[in-house]
């Protein structure tokens, strides 16, 4: 009750201070975004007890400062007193603001604790950061949806096409915040993320669920939420990563546990066919399927910078009649804008090979 | 022997001796054309990276992309970052610092003046690398002011020659302390003891120092990351047994009490300004300097308040928040010592004033935005957002660069002989005032939105913001040409100065000295009583 007070105050107060935006009276513009989680509640109200306390303080002291110009003013007749140092003010205004720090310190602290606790989850999830997109990957881990969805890996990439962003085609709905893949989570179950880089620093962030976790490359950071309520969040990375920075967002789907239960056996069967055909593909004798998902699919998945799409016969066909040695060569040496293996040059060749049969198989 | 003396004597005491043209400025050894040259340098670069922000506003104006490229606008948001605090806000005060300290201490000069144009002359070479970094292969760094690590190995060559620049630019901050330091120290008047120098003389002291203690470790940081980037080391790099986020640490080591570099020179010439326009002393001196002090070793001990969602352990964030806190102890201290300088003055509201009083206002504000910064669950959603771009230009801008319009109005009829223009002066501050507002308040609402920084494109629900916040930014960048239009026209043809322009002024230089300020200082040391 005196939560929302105070928090409908602080709103009032801000919108006060700019009177000519008052037009753009929708709530969550002024403020952050509507917590799901309870560690982003615990930061909502937080904010709004310390927002409210710099509002007092400020205007306090800054009403005494407005009444000395307008009163004390020359222009006025107004003389000088000459007084200077008072030590009993001079305490005054050191102690005070060091008890009110105190009572801002004491509530922040009690959510720092909660924030960090990422023991006993129900599901942990690998989150890795890349040049420019998002992979997701179902750890095995412990809890009790731990193995429900293991070894289910995705990745995840803008979808907002080319066209829209150089003003070609109208925005949509969801304009720069829309992936091809989101990650799926269970609602109400604590969700643990393990959040590292394979390039440079990125950072996972999701304001609903009040996470905001820097991918160190090297590194496994932790961070949890558990999410009150289904729906679509969204976030982007939030830490400089290059050019793509801006165009590597983040759409998380909460989703209720059966549904989430569902969805991660439909993942699991969807990937047990491919992976009884990359045994078979793998006559090169390297690992097709795992390298394809290891390397290949960065681009090739989605038909990144002119790739040929995993399984568009339309695009294969005719790179397919160059002959399989042509590509295999290709993929070996490089081609357009592909670097030498992908970019990868640590991968054996036979797994290379494997790989482009992988992919030439799916296509034909 | 005594007649070379004698005669060298009769030879430095002829006022204005220096060579004509152009090698008066190359060769200059005097504190005063020492200062104007750091102050006009100065305002070179402030066009120039102001230039760079109206690229960023340009962009930013609506959703989509439209003006430049998504490495052109890292570009740019690189290098007016590292233009606007080396090359503008710096020197400005460095400026002040050379124009003023002997003046204020009674001194003839500074106490290395051959070093003091050295320090000068360090800083253009290093303002044309980091421009020249603009036009080779792979273009200036596309890192943001703050270079981490990685992204910063992966750069073209522009990031050696701002590797380069950095190195040069700390070269001549540290001469240009020591220099300051030494003054200080050697150089005052008889009577001038320590607890009687001008605040302003106070506030270089203590900068000086922590110049000194910070800029080898940025140019470690550098050089560490030139090392990864071509002899093989691995300092941030997992890979081989390095660390990314140990970037940040020497980064920030530096980062923080830069902050502070920047902002207690600002509260130096506010402290000035304030009291000489209330015609009322300082309220409280020495707790003012026991402020100044405690921030200055305060600021050493917070640094890695920037990096709360790096991982740190939770002791660390624990520690460092509480840390953070406690330094609005003291920058309370600092406000309510201005405003009570003010409480039952007489005050008169002349464009210094007017400057002062917008510093104060609107670097507390600033202030506030960075106690909610300092809670570590707050800033977890906060960090990288636009509320931290509106925390830190709050500071940097209504602060620093505030202050030194304020300090520029409060010394150009000392400097210049002339009076300026104060209905312009005057329009000037209330331009700069509202559109400063436009830009950046709307921001903190951008960032609590969610906003991240650093992109060069957006979502369209934070449009409306962005609209305005790129109006008022062009608006203010016009403002600009404004102040330069105020000055040139002091210089030409304001109307003569007297001694001592502003009745409550009552350092060294107002009452010791003519207007114009002679080209020498004291060539006898004036005594304070």
């Amino acid at each position: 009750m005196i939560k929302t007070l105070f928090q409908k105050i602080g709103v009032g107060a801000l919108t006060m201070l700019v009177p000519g935006l008052v037009w753009a009276q929708d709530k969550a513009k002024w403020n952050l975004q509507e917590p799901h989680t309870s560690v982003a509640r615990e930061m909502y109200d937080l904010h709004s007890v310390v927002l409210i306390i710099c509002l007092i303080i400020f205007v306090g002291v800054f009403g005494v400062m407005f009444y000395s110009v307008i009163k004390h003013r020359k222009s006025a007749g107004h003389k000088a007193a000459l007084f200077h140092e008072n030590t009993t003010v001079e305490i005054l205004w050191t102690v005070v603001p060091f008890f009110i720090l105190i009572g801002m310190a004491w509530p922040a602290t009690r959510s720092v604790l909660a924030m960090r606790d990422t023991s006993s989850p129900d599901i942990t999830i690998k989150v890795t950061g890349y040049q420019w997109k998002w992979s997701y990957e179902y750890l095995k881990g412990e809890g009790d949806l731990a193995g429900l969805a293991d070894g289910v890996q995705l990745y995840s990439v803008l979808a907002t096409p080319h066209d829209q962003i150089y003003g070609n085609a109208p925005k949509g709905e969801h304009y720069l915040l829309e992936v091809d893949n989101p990650l799926v989570v269970p609602v109400g179950k604590k969700v643990r993320v393990l959040i590292t880089a394979n390039d440079v620093l990125h950072a996972w962030y999701v304001p609903a669920f009040g996470v905001k976790q820097d991918a160190v490359p090297g590194f496994i950071r932790d961070a949890w939420f558990k999410v009150d309520k289904p729906g679509t969040y969204r976030g982007q990375c939030a830490e400089l990563c290059g050019k793509e920075h801006g165009f590597m967002p983040i759409v998380v789907e909460a989703v209720e546990p059966e549904k989430f239960a569902a969805w991660a056996a439909k993942q699991k069967s969807a990937a047990a066919p491919n992976a009884a055909t990359a045994i078979v593909a793998a006559t090169g004798g390297g690992d097709g399927k795992g390298t394809y998902d290891k390397v290949c699919s960065v681009c090739h998945a989605a038909g990144v910078a002119g790739a040929p799409k995993f399984g568009d016969k339309a695009a294969w066909a005719p790179r397919i009649a160059t002959g399989v040695d042509a590509l295999h060569n290709s993929a070996l040496k490089g081609k357009n804008a592909m670097p030498p293996k992908g970019g990868m040059v640590t991968t054996p060749d036979g797994d290379i090979v494997a790989a482009v049969d992988y992919m030439v198989k799916a296509a034909k | 022997m005594s007649a070379v003396i004698g005669h060298e004597h009769d030879h430095a005491d002829g006022h204005d001796h220096y060579p004509g043209g152009i090698m008066r400025w190359v060769k200059t050894t005097n504190h005063k054309d020492i200062g104007t040259m750091y102050l006009w340098f100065s305002f070179i670069m402030f066009l120039t990276g102001g230039f760079m922000a109206m690229v960023i506003r340009a962009e930013l104006f609506m959703p989509g992309m439209q003006v430049v490229n998504p490495e052109a606008f890292n570009q740019m948001t690189t290098l007016h970052g590292l233009i606007m605090v080396f090359g503008a806000i710096m020197p400005a005060f460095v400026g002040f610092a050379n124009w003023l300290i002997p003046m204020q201490i009674g001194a003839p000069d500074m106490a290395f003046p051959r070093m003091n144009n050295w320090s000068f002359w360090l800083l253009p070479p290093a303002a044309l690398l980091l421009l020249l970094s603009l036009f080779v292969p792979g273009g200036a760094p596309g890192v943001g002011w703050t270079l981490y690590a990685p992204l910063s190995v992966q750069q073209g060559m522009g990031m050696d020659l701002t590797i380069f620049a950095i190195h040069i630019l700390g070269m001549s901050s540290i001469m240009g302390s020591i220099n300051i330091i030494t003054t200080i120290l050697n150089l005052r008047a008889p009577g001038m003891t320590m607890m009687k120098m001008p605040l302003f003389v106070w506030t270089w002291l203590i900068t000086a120092y922590l110049l000194i203690a910070v800029m080898p470790v940025l140019a470690g940081a550098v050089t560490m990351t030139l090392t990864d980037r071509h002899f093989g080391t691995h300092f941030f790099n997992a890979a081989g047994g390095g660390d990314p986020v140990l970037f940040q640490h020497i980064f920030w080591f530096f980062g923080h009490p830069e902050v502070y570099i920047i902002a207690i020179p600002a509260f130096g010439v506010v402290s000035q300004v304030i009291p000489a326009f209330s015609r009322k002393p300082l309220f409280g001196y020495t707790s003012m300097v026991y402020a100044l002090a405690s921030i200055a070793i305060l600021s050493f001990l917070v640094w890695a308040h920037h990096m709360y969602t790096t991982g740190l352990p939770v002791t660390g964030q624990l520690y460092y928040m509480y840390a953070t806190m406690l330094i609005a102890v003291p920058t309370g201290v600092k406000v309510f010592n201005w405003v009570a300088t003010m409480w039952k003055g007489s005050l008169s509201f002349e464009t210094p004033m007017l400057f002062a009083i917008g510093f104060l206002f609107l670097f507390t504000l600033g202030g506030f935005s960075g106690l909610v910064l300092s809670i570590v669950p707050v800033d977890i959603q906060l960090h990288d957002t636009y509320y931290v771009v509106a925390h830190f230009h709050y500071v940097m801008v209504a602060g620093a660069l505030f202050s030194a319009f304020a300090g520029v109005y409060f010394w150009l009829p000392k400097w210049t002989g002339h009076m300026y223009d104060e209905t312009l002066g005057k329009w000037h501050f209330w331009l700069s005032m509202i559109f400063f507002n436009m830009i950046f308040f709307v921001q903190h609402f951008l960032g609590l939105a969610g906003m991240p920084r650093r992109i060069p494109d957006y979502a369209p629900q934070f449009t409306d913001f962005n609209m305005i916040s790129s109006i008022g930014a062009f608006g203010f960048g016009l403002t600009q040409l404004l102040f330069l239009y105020v000055v040139v026209k002091c210089i030409r043809n304001g109307e003569m100065a007297p001694q001592r322009p502003w009745e409550g002024a009552d350092s060294l230089e107002w009452t010791h000295l003519p207007t114009p300020a002679p080209y020498h200082s004291f060539e006898t040391p004036p005594t304070v009583k």
